[in-house]
């Protein structure tokens, strides 16, 4: 030990040389640069996910309203809307001018004379929006300044179920499509997930085949969504002959995707609590399933729902297996059950934005901020119980 | 060793461990006392943690431990295929060298161990328990009022009092100690060794540590352990004050380790 002293250092450092304070120097550009490059890396995604939220609602915003025509009915329309003949009524006061699901809208209102407000055609209403063609924009000027225009809440699109006509088509049953589908996603990926998580974690040796499992697993994550639809094709639908284009099948065929997701994190969440809590649980005669129930499970919780959630928000966003499986077909009905036929709501938006139709183009973003809204929806849920299960050390 | 067999809690004969094809432990033959304080001292990968954690059987959730030799609980043999490893855990309790108390509230934390094992009849009957077990860990004073507060927000050395009391709630027969007091500060260990004398009697007591003046403190008996032999086993005052082997003296005072 001593040696080492007896060669004494001839020059002692100088801490306040040239190159000492360059060196100081340096270090504080390094520092800020990597300041300023890591706040405009934050400033390019943030304006990015700006960028994507206005355009996206200000496109959409126009999708929740609709123009609405008056019209006074006469003692002949009232005699017609008697005689159940509603689009005889309308055609009196001129069919083209109101939306295909404008005699639903006058049976539902119950009026047999006077006034009534109608949707307005399709052409009418981007007219009105300020995108029409010249024609309906001159009849839309006409209307209005009769004061027979208004706008209103347009509450089909938030109720109905897909149409031929833009201003006729609705969400509900792409929401409720989702909503299905998304239920029987948790309901078999989540227990299944975490209980092979928990396995693999807990109790399964260490050896040629769990390490083949789990190279399989970490594999299945990231196997793209289309083979996943192919799958569901030839088992669900082929084999096990489930019906076509229903919760039930888009159910298994995204459980599927997203239990590797779940299994992935519920393994790195169940080896994150720390082995002391293991320990102490089992030296007092705990024995191995209380150790996983009373303890490690709870304190992996946070981690396996986040999990939970990544893998659910993909699903919910995912088109490609659902096309497989034949939910690309046109349902105008919101499914009533799980084998019902239904449509999603990403796949929604696929075929609204493929339509011609200039109203369709705001149908789509309204519906792109409905998927949105749901996704945040989701997610607010998930960090609520993550913040209930989350216990301070 | 001059102790009459029936004073013997555990008896441990021809011990050895393997990690794999490693060797950690080789036969090791030692008795713990009813009524004694055990100490196994030795340098730092010497074997007497491994030891102690084949008193009850905690190497059993490592893979790759395998245990021969015959260790016995009151002339049961604990690796006997009829012996129940809970049961076994709960009469062979164990403290650990880092205080480990649950996430949870400071009445949970001692009333977890009665409850899995059914030891409580209802509300009343945890409480005496808790307070009891609370009492014989010297926390009760500081802890009565806090009881639904978290176990993590005691200071270190009333984790550890709390991790005792926690094992003491369940009854055991065998208190087991991993170097419980490597993580605390003077007067906190001083409280933990005070602790060690009032439990003794009542509980066999084995306890690892590094620290001889502590071993000499607070045990009776003191296994001297090196390279994951037994060198040396015998009287606390015999083995600090007149070793027989060299090593075991090389080690008290001083010159390794």
């Amino acid at each position: 030990m001593s040696e080492a002293f007896d060669t004494v250092d001839p020059t002692p450092t100088d801490w306040k040389a040239e190159a000492m304070q360059r060196r100081i120097r340096q270090r504080y550009a390094a520092e800020r640069r990597f300041r300023l490059i890591g706040f405009a890396a934050i400033l390019i995604s943030a304006g990015f996910l700006a960028f994507l939220l206005v355009t996206m609602f200000h496109d959409g915003a126009q999708g929740f309203v609709r123009t609405e025509i008056r019209i006074d009915l006469t003692p002949g329309q009232s005699a017609m809307i008697e005689a159940g003949d509603h689009e005889g009524a309308l055609r009196q006061s001129g069919a083209r001018l109101f939306s295909q699901s404008a005699w639903l809208a006058l049976r539902n209102s119950g009026a047999r004379l006077g006034p009534v407000w109608l949707p307005a055609a399709d052409a009418i209403d981007v007219a009105a929006k300020g995108e029409g063609s010249a024609a309906a924009e001159r009849t839309y000027a006409a209307l209005r300044a009769e004061g027979r225009t208004r706008t209103g809440i347009n509450w089909t699109f938030l109720t109905g179920s897909d149409a031929t006509d833009p201003t006729a088509v609705g969400i509900w049953g792409a929401v409720k499509g989702s909503l299905l589908t998304m239920i029987v996603t948790i309901v078999l990926a989540f227990p299944i997930g975490v209980l092979s998580a928990v396995y693999l974690e807990e109790y399964a040796p260490r050896n040629r085949w769990t390490d083949m499992i789990e190279v399989s697993i970490n594999n299945l994550a990231a196997v793209p969504s289309i083979i996943f639809g192919l799958l569901g094709l030839a088992i669900f639908l082929n084999v096990m002959h489930l019906p076509r284009s229903a919760p039930i099948v888009g159910g298994l065929t995204l459980a599927l995707m997203t239990m590797p997701v779940i299994v992935i994190a519920g393994r790195n969440a169940i080896k994150s609590v720390p082995p002391s809590i293991r320990d102490a649980a089992l030296g007092i005669g705990a024995s191995r399933i209380q150790v996983v129930l009373h303890h490690v499970l709870p304190l992996a919780m946070p981690g396996i729902l986040t999990g939970t959630i990544i893998g659910m928000s993909r699903a919910l966003g995912e088109t490609a297996p659902a096309l497989m499986i034949g939910m690309r077909a046109f349902i105008s009905a919101p499914p009533g059950g799980f084998s019902d036929p239904a449509t999603l709501l990403p796949v929604q938006i696929f075929l609204w934005s493929d339509e011609v139709g200039r109203g369709f183009v705001e149908k789509t973003s309204a519906a792109i901020i409905v998927l949105l809204v749901f996704l945040l929806a989701m997610n607010g849920l998930a960090i609520y119980l993550r913040n209930r299960f989350e216990k301070r050390w | 060793m001059d102790i009459e067999t029936t004073d013997l809690k555990m008896t441990a004969r021809n011990v050895s461990v393997f990690y794999g094809d490693k060797m950690a432990i080789d036969d090791v033959s030692i008795d713990v006392g009813r009524e004694h304080v055990t100490a196994f001292i030795g340098p730092s990968g010497c074997g007497k943690s491994t030891f102690l954690r084949c008193l009850n059987r905690m190497n059993d959730t490592i893979p790759t431990a395998r245990v021969e030799g015959k260790i016995a609980l009151d002339g049961e043999d604990i690796y006997a295929s009829g012996m129940d490893v809970v049961q076994l855990r709960a009469r062979v309790g164990m403290v650990f060298q880092k205080p480990n108390p649950f996430p949870k509230s400071i009445y949970e934390n001692v009333a977890y161990g009665p409850r899995i094992h059914g030891l409580a009849a209802g509300k009343a009957e945890m409480d005496l328990i808790v307070e009891r077990s609370l009492k014989r860990a010297g926390l009760w004073e500081e802890a009565k009022d806090r009881l639904a507060e978290s176990g993590t927000a005691l200071s270190g050395g009333q984790q550890q009092r709390l991790c005792i009391a926690r094992a003491i709630a369940v009854d055991p027969e065998v208190i087991l100690m991993d170097e419980p007091c490597s993580a605390l500060d003077p007067i906190a260990t001083a409280k933990i060794e005070e602790l060690i004398h009032e439990l003794r009697g009542r509980y066999a007591i084995v306890i690892v540590t590094h620290n001889m003046q502590q071993a000499a403190r607070v045990s009776q008996k003191t296994a001297f352990f090196h390279l994951g032999t037994l060198v040396e086993y015998g009287e606390t005052t015999e083995i600090f004050t007149n070793p027989r082997q060299t090593r075991t003296k090389d080690y008290i005072t001083g010159r390794y380790g």
